[in-house]
C-alpha cells in the first residue's frame, strides 16, 4: 500500500511533465494537422536554458522563490523563440505541400536541434545540484516511508496553475477563439479577418513555452540532462496526446497523467529496464484500438 | 521606393538579429562546463556576435534579392528538372555505365583499403535505400523504423551462424525471411493507420527492437554485442592466411598469394550483387499487378478501395518485402563487421536511410544512388566534425523539403500508363 502510494505520487509528477509537453503536440496537430516531431527537442532546449539560468542565478544569491519565477520566465521566453523560428523556417513554407513533407521537415529540424545543442553545449550529461530539497514523510512507522517532496508539490502546483491560465486563454479570449476557429476551417477564418499566420505562430509560441516549463521541471526533478532527452520524452508526450485524443487539450493533460502513471507503475512493479517499452506499447495499442483517444473527435475521411 | 525598401529591410534584419541573439545567446554563448564536478558557465560571446551578425546581414541581402527577383519574375530554371530529364533520356546507358564502373571499381589503381571500405558502406546504404524505396517510394508508407528490420536481419544471421554454424548462404535467406516476418507482424495491426501515425508507430517499433536487443542479455549479450560472427566463404573456401589442417582456402585453391584485400573485394562484390538483386526486383515488381497497386494506393487510397484493391494486404506485401531486403542487408552487415551491438541500430540510422530515399526522390532508383553518394560522402568528408555534420544533415532534409519536396529526381510518373503506346 505504501509502495503503491509512492508510485502514485511519482507517477502524477511525471505525468504533469508529460502533460505539459503533450499540449504542444495536440495544439499544433489541432491547428495545422501535423505532428511536430521537433517538439520534444524544443522541450530539451527549454531544459538547457533552465540549467544555464539556474547556474547563473546560483552566483547571484537571489532568494529561491524569485529565482524559480525568473527561471520559468526566462526559459519560456527563450524557448518560445525556438518554437517560433522552427515554425517560420521549417513548417510555414510547407503548408500547401504534400502530406508527409512537414513530417520529414520536422524530423530534419529535430536532428538539427539535437546536434546543435550537442555541438554548443557538449555531449556529456549535465548535472544540476538539487534546487528544492526536503519534503513530507508519511507512514514513518511502517517499513516503507512514503515521501512527498516539496519539489513534487511545486511541479504539480505549477502545472495546475498553468493549465488554469491556459484553459482561460483558450476559452475566454479573442486569441483562443481565433485558435479554435482556425482548427475548424482555416480559409473561412481568414475570410473573417483573422490573421491565420499569426494565430499559428502564437500556437507554436504557447506550445513551446509550456514545453519549456516541462523542461524546467525535468531538470529540477531528475537533475541530469543531455541533448538526447527530447527524443524519448517527445515520443512519450506524443503518446499522451494520442491517448487523450489528439486535438483535445484536456485530453492531452489526462493522457499525460495516464502515461506518467503507466510508466511509473510499470517500472515499479514489472521491470525498470523495459519502462520505455511500456510507453511504446501503449502507443501502439491506443492507435490500433482507440485511434481517437479518450476525448478526441472521430476522424471522418472525406473524398 | 528604393529607400523605402532599404529601410524596411534594415528593420527586418534588426529584428532577425534580435531573434538570433535570443536563439544563440544562451545555448551557444553560455556553454556549461564541468569544473571539479560542478557545472560552471563559460561565456563565448564572440561566436554569438558572429552568428548574429551573419544572420542579420544575410537576412538583409535576402530581402533585397527577393525584391529584385519579384520584379523580374522569370520562370525559375530548375537544375533538378534538367538532371531528371537527362536521366530519363539516357537512363539505361547511364545505369549500364554505372554498373560497369562498380564492377571494375576494385581493380582501379586508387581503390585501396579505405576506398573499398567506403564503397562497401555506400553499397550497403544503397541497398537499404532501395529496400526502403519499396515501402516509401512505391507504397507511400513513411517507415521511420526501418533499421529494426536491418537489426533483425543482422541478429538472426549472427545467432544462426554462431550457434548452428550454418554458412552465409543458408543464413542469408533465413535472416531475410525473419525480417520479413517481423515486417508482417508489425504491419498487420498498424498499416491501416494514417501516414503520420504510421510513421510514429514504426519509429516506436524500431526503438522497441533496440531496447529488446539491449536488455535481452541471454540471447543478444545486450550492450556487449555479439562477437565472432563467422566470415563468409567463397563457395566453401574461407579467406584465411593460416587455415586449419587440411582445409583448402581461397588463395591456395586459386594458387594466389594471400592478401587480406581478397576478402574485402569479395565482400564488395557480395553487396554489389545483393544490391543489384534488390534493384532488379523492384524494377520488375513495379510492372506487376501488386506493384501497380502500391503506386495506386500511394496516390489515392479511397479510389483504390472503391476499385477493389485491399489496402491492408497490398501495404503488407510492400512492408514485408521492404523488410526482407532490410534483413538481407543486415546479414551482410553482420558478416562484414563480425561484431554487432545495438549501438549500430539507433534511430539516426533510420533517419539516414529515410533521408536517402526522400532526398533522391521517392520512387526513383537512380535518385537513391545519387543521394547516397552525396549524403554518405558528406558524412564521410566531415567525419571529424561529429555534431556539425549532423546539423548540416538535418538542415539538408529541411531545405530539400522546402525547395524540392519531391526530392532531386522526383519520379511520380506512373510506371504504366493506359492508352499510350510505345
Amino acid at each position: 500500500m505504501e509502495y503503491f502510494l509512492q508510485q502514485l505520487i511519482n507517477g502524477v509528477t511525471l505525468g504533469s511533465v508529460y502533460g505539459l509537453i503533450a499540449i504542444g503536440y495536440t495544439m499544433v496537430y489541432g491547428i495545422i494537422g501535423m505532428i511536430n516531431f521537433a517538439h520534444g527537442d524544443i522541450f530539451m532546449v527549454g531544459a538547457f536554458v533552465a540549467l544555464i539560468s539556474f547556474i547563473l542565478f546560483a552566483l547571484t544569491g537571489i532568494s529561491l522563490p524569485i529565482v524559480l519565477i525568473l527561471v520559468l520566465l526566462i526559459a519560456m521566453v527563450f524557448t518560445a523563440c525556438y518554437g517560433w523560428t522552427v515554425e517560420k523556417l521549417a513548417y510555414k513554407p510547407l503548408r500547401k505541400s504534400f502530406r508527409l513533407a512537414p513530417l520529414i521537415s520536422a524530423l530534419g529540424m529535430s536532428i538539427v536541434l539535437q546536434n546543435y545543442v550537442q555541438a554548443a553545449q557538449g555531449a556529456r550529461i549535465k548535472t544540476l545540484q538539487p534546487v528544492i530539497q526536503g519534503g513530507f514523510n508519511f507512514f514513518k512507522k511502517s517499513e516503507f516511508v512514503v515521501t512527498l517532496s516539496y519539489l513534487q508539490i511545486f511541479i504539480v502546483l505549477v502545472t495546475i496553475v498553468l493549465m488554469a491560465i491556459f484553459t482561460l486563454l483558450i476559452t475566454r479570449t479573442a486569441l483562443g477563439r481565433a485558435q479554435r476557429a482556425c482548427e475548424q476551417d482555416r480559409t473561412m477564418t481568414a475570410l473573417m479577418g483573422i490573421n491565420v499566420d499569426r494565430t499559428i505562430s502564437t500556437t507554436f509560441i504557447i506550445g513551446s513555452s509550456l514545453a519549456s516549463v516541462a523542461g524546467v521541471m525535468f531538470v529540477m526533478y531528475y537533475g541530469v540532462i543531455d541533448f538526447y532527452i527530447g527524443f524519448l520524452a517527445g515520443i512519450k508526450a506524443f503518446t499522451a496526446a494520442v491517448l487523450g485524443g489528439i486535438g483535445s487539450i484536456p485530453g492531452a493533460m489526462l493522457g499525460g497523467l495516464l502515461i506518467g502513471l503507466i510508466e511509473t507503475f510499470w517500472s515499479g512493479y514489472i521491470s525498470i529496464e523495459y519502462k520505455d517499452i511500456a510507453a511504446f506499447t501503449t502507443l501502439v495499442i491506443v492507435l490500433i484500438f482507440f485511434p481517437t483517444g479518450f476525448l478526441g473527435k472521430p476522424d471522418i475521411e472525406k473524398v | 521606393m528604393g529607400k523605402d525598401l532599404i529601410q524596411k529591410s534594415l528593420k527586418d534584419s534588426l529584428f532577425t538579429g534580435i531573434i538570433a541573439l535570443a536563439l544563440f545567446g544562451p545555448i551557444v554563448g553560455l556553454r556549461t562546463v564541468a569544473k571539479n564536478e560542478v557545472l560552471v558557465v563559460e561565456p563565448k560571446w564572440f561566436i554569438v556576435l558572429l552568428i548574429v551578425a551573419f544572420c542579420a546581414v544575410g537576412r538583409f541581402f535576402i530581402n533585397i534579392y527577393s525584391y529584385k527577383k519579384e520584379q523580374r519574375r522569370g520562370e525559375p530554371s530548375s537544375l533538378g528538372k534538367a538532371i531528371s530529364n537527362f536521366l530519363d533520356e539516357k537512363g539505361s546507358q547511364i545505369a549500364i555505365a554505372a554498373i560497369a564502373f562498380s564492377i571494375i571499381f576494385p581493380f582501379m589503381p586508387f581503390a585501396d583499403r579505405y576506398w573499398m571500405d567506403i564503397a562497401i558502406m555506400m553499397m550497403t546504404y544503397i541497398m537499404l535505400g532501395w529496400g526502403l524505396n519499396i515501402v516509401i517510394g512505391l507504397a507511400g508508407l513513411l517507415d521511420l523504423g526501418y533499421v529494426a528490420f536491418y537489426a533483425v536481419g543482422a541478429y538472426s544471421y549472427a545467432l544462426f551462424a554462431i550457434h548452428f554454424g550454418w554458412s552465409f548462404w543458408i543464413c542469408l535467406p533465413i535472416a531475410g525471411v525473419f525480417a520479413g516476418m517481423f515486417g508482417i507482424l508489425l504491419g498487420f495491426p498498424v498499416l491501416r493507420l494514417r501516414g503520420d501515425y504510421l510513421a510514429i508507430v514504426t519509429l516506436a517499433f524500431g526503438e522497441m527492437i533496440r531496447i529488446l536487443l539491449l536488455n535481452w542479455y541471454e540471447l543478444t549479450k545486450g550492450p556487449d554485442g555479439l562477437t565472432g560472427i563467422p566470415r563468409p566463404s567463397f563457395f566453401g573456401l574461407p579467406f584465411k592466411r593460416y587455415p586449419d589442417e587440411g582445409v583448402e582456402t581461397f588463395h591456395t585453391f586459386f594458387g594466389l598469394e594471400y592478401d587480406p584485400m581478397q576478402r574485402i573485394i569479395f565482400l564488395y562484390y557480395l553487396i554489389l550483387i545483393l544490391a543489384l538483386i534488390t534493384n532488379a526486383f523492384t524494377i520488375k515488381i513495379r510492372r506487376l499487378p501488386v506493384g501497380r497497386a502500391w503506386e495506386a494506393l500511394r496516390e489515392d487510397e479511397i479510389a483504390c478501395k472503391s476499385l477493389g484493391v485491399n489496402p491492408r494486404n497490398t501495404k503488407l506485401t510492400a512492408f514485408a518485402i521492404g523488410a526482407m531486403f532490410g534483413g538481407f542487408a543486415g546479414s551482410f552487415f553482420a558478416t562484414r563487421q563480425a561484431f554487432i551491438s545495438p549501438e549500430s541500430f539507433t534511430f539516426i540510422e533510420s533517419a539516414i536511410i529515410v533521408a536517402i530515399v526522400v532526398l533522391g526522390g521517392m520512387g526513383s532508383q537512380t535518385g537513391v544512388v545519387l543521394s547516397t553518394i552525396f549524403l554518405i560522402g558528406l558524412i564521410e568528408v566531415f567525419r571529424d566534425f561529429e555534431s556539425y555534420r549532423m546539423v548540416a544533415f538535418g538542415g539538408a532534409m529541411v531545405l530539400i523539403m522546402i525547395f524540392r519536396p519531391r526530392g532531386i529526381l522526383a519520379k511520380r510518373k506512373p510506371t504504366i500508363i493506359m492508352g499510350k503506346q510505345g
